[in-house]
């Protein structure tokens, strides 16, 4: 059993009050966005109603609180990925951003005609497109892992792959749609090898597994707030510090030049080069109280319950007669996906929701693995650390009762 | 029922839908309306005729015959499927003036507007958007 009290800790997320269709609401659909606790939503408050003002440039009281406490994220971020430097954090909008932004600077600098980046088939569309609409414009050629039946990374096609023409691997850490945790390490390995440059997409990752970006030997790490309990709009990009200094500025405005005049621009430093505009500071700040809640509870020990629950419901939901769990690698976090045979995921979620039960169903903005699956999508519970065993029993019960209507 | 108007097709369902005072057995009658509606053919389930917006694949087929609009619809969702059901047995064989001027107000009136709202999911707003379009294609074709 667990050491960690999760009633104490249901508490804390005041939403799971909540009722939906007149049932107690079961929020599995953690690996689109968690649930906030108290303490990111008092931060929030306690920013807007005490020390509201614009960072960096004020010199007044509040504007010197407010970039204390935004600079302390920043901190706390450097500390929750164990970056060497604290100006290798650039605090983004989320994943998305970070992983356009390294696109549109590195990608478009040093990346040219014939180079070849490498993919997997388990990314978020997120890890698709934006190298796609850089492989458009510069020529260069998008590479793609495969993945066996249990949705594990081939990892001799990856290396198969590689050679002096790959300039760029970029790869998520873990899967959104299947829950599968990628060997990064040795992805990152076998790239350097041959002088590819990494980015993994952290945004499964962030909240179930300890991330060390010196001892992985990242590039680029990205992922995003409100996926580790964190407000969203909000997400950071580690860089390696050399990269970082060579890549060209992102976007252009106030806060990422040092000197403008109509002629030329001299650009800022790390971290604010690629920091332009006011950025999201109520949130950025808030971010402080999610990675602290993470740390009071303790990374290992929420990855210990949530393994629990995995097993538990994989246990249970291979019991069920016609359902056959979707991703069954060696190493995941607690994300099931499955379909029900003659039953389209929809109409599953429509029934559980009517339960009260929140899942999410579709092909999870993963459509060339749904392809790869031969399914049009699948159902997916996906846990933290506040659900509960007798939740994954209502969940049971659940499609139990789908099925009777259904069928 | 041929000579019902749209709104008195829409009242005969509001009163079914009265016999319902749990969401099970709402949800089984509109699952039991899928199962009966009749599978589309083949040639009409092509790209042309998906409705976009939907998480399931919704095909509308639209064919004027008399001067009346006749509809004919699919779905890979059962519960999709009903609801297009429902949408299908009011529109169908109207003219495209009726068809254009409807106000669809069982929707709501059964209790099912969140399948509306949420048009991303299920596309039941836009299935309704498309009808009417078609209607509207139709009418400037006279």
């Amino acid at each position: 059993m667990s050491i960690l009290d999760i009633n104490k800790i249901r508490q804390d997320f005041p939403i799971l009050d909540e009722k939906i269709n007149g049932k107690n609401l079961v929020y599995f659909d953690n690996a689109a966005t968690t649930q906030k606790p108290l303490v990111v939503l008092d931060a929030l408050a306690n920013y807007y109603g005490h020390y509201n003002a614009n960072i960096h440039r004020g010199i007044h009281f509040l504007a010197e609180k407010a970039t204390s406490a935004f600079e302390e994220s920043r901190t706390a971020i450097q500390q929750f990925l164990n970056a060497k430097y604290k100006e290798e954090i650039i605090l983004t909008y989320g994943t998305t951003d970070g992983i356009n932004l390294v696109a549109q600077t590195y990608g478009r600098k040093f990346l040219k005609e014939g180079d070849e980046i490498i993919i997997s088939t388990l990314e978020h569309h997120s890890n698709i497109v934006p190298w796609q609409m850089l492989c458009e414009e510069k020529g260069c050629i998008l590479r793609v892992i495969p993945i066996d039946d249990n949705g594990d990374l081939i990892l001799e096609e990856y290396e198969k792959m590689l050679s002096e023409k790959t300039k760029f691997v970029s790869v998520v850490h873990v899967s959104n749609a299947l829950g599968t945790i990628n060997p990064i390490k040795i992805i990152i390995e076998k790239a350097h090898e041959v002088g590819a440059k990494v980015l993994i997409d952290g945004a499964q990752a962030a909240s179930h597994i300890t991330i060390d970006v010196q001892t992985l030997d990242a590039d680029f790490y990205v992922f995003s707030a409100h996926k580790i309990f964190g407000p969203t709009g909000m997400g950071a990009l580690y860089g390696k510090k050399d990269l970082l200094n060579a890549m060209p500025p992102y976007r252009g405005g106030g806060e990422m030049i040092k000197e403008v005049t109509f002629e030329k621009t001299t650009y800022n430093e790390l971290p604010y080069k690629f920091e332009a505009g006011t950025p999201n500071i109520a949130d950025v700040v808030a971010v402080k109280f999610a990675i602290d809640y993470i740390n009071g509870l303790g990374k290992a020990n929420i990855a210990a319950y949530e393994d629990e629950l995995l097993v538990y419901a994989t246990q249970q939901l291979s019991e069920i007669e016609g359902l056959r769990i979707v991703g069954q690698a060696k190493e995941k976090v607690s994300v099931i996906s499955f379909v029900l045979d003659g039953i389209h995921p929809q109409d599953v979620g429509v029934i559980l929701d009517q339960q009260g039960i929140a899942v999410r169903t579709g092909h999870h903005c993963t459509q060339p693995l749904m392809s790869r699956l031969k399914i049009p999508g699948t159902s997916r519970a996906s846990f933290a650390v506040y659900n509960t065993i007798e939740e994954i029993d209502k969940l049971v019960a659940g499609i139990h009762k789908v099925k009777k209507m259904v069928l | 029922m041929l000579n019902m108007t749209i709104n008195e097709i829409q009242d005969e369902i509001i009163e079914e839908f009265d016999l319902f005072d749990d969401w099970e057995g709402k949800y089984e009658y509109i699952i039991d309306l899928g199962k009966k509606l009749p599978k589309l053919a083949d040639e009409y389930k092509n790209e042309d005729n998906i409705i976009k917006g939907c998480q399931s694949i919704v095909w509308l087929h639209a064919y004027k015959k008399d001067g009346k609009l006749f509809f004919e619809a699919d779905s890979e969702a059962i519960i999709v499927k009903g609801l297009v059901s429902m949408l299908v047995k009011v529109m169908t064989n109207h003219t495209p003036e009726e068809i254009a001027t409807a106000n669809l107000y069982f929707i709501d009136k059964v209790g099912l507007a969140s399948h509306l709202a949420q048009t991303r999911s299920n596309g039941l707003a836009s299935m309704v958007k498309q009808m009417k379009a078609y209607a509207i294609a139709y009418q400037a074709n006279d």
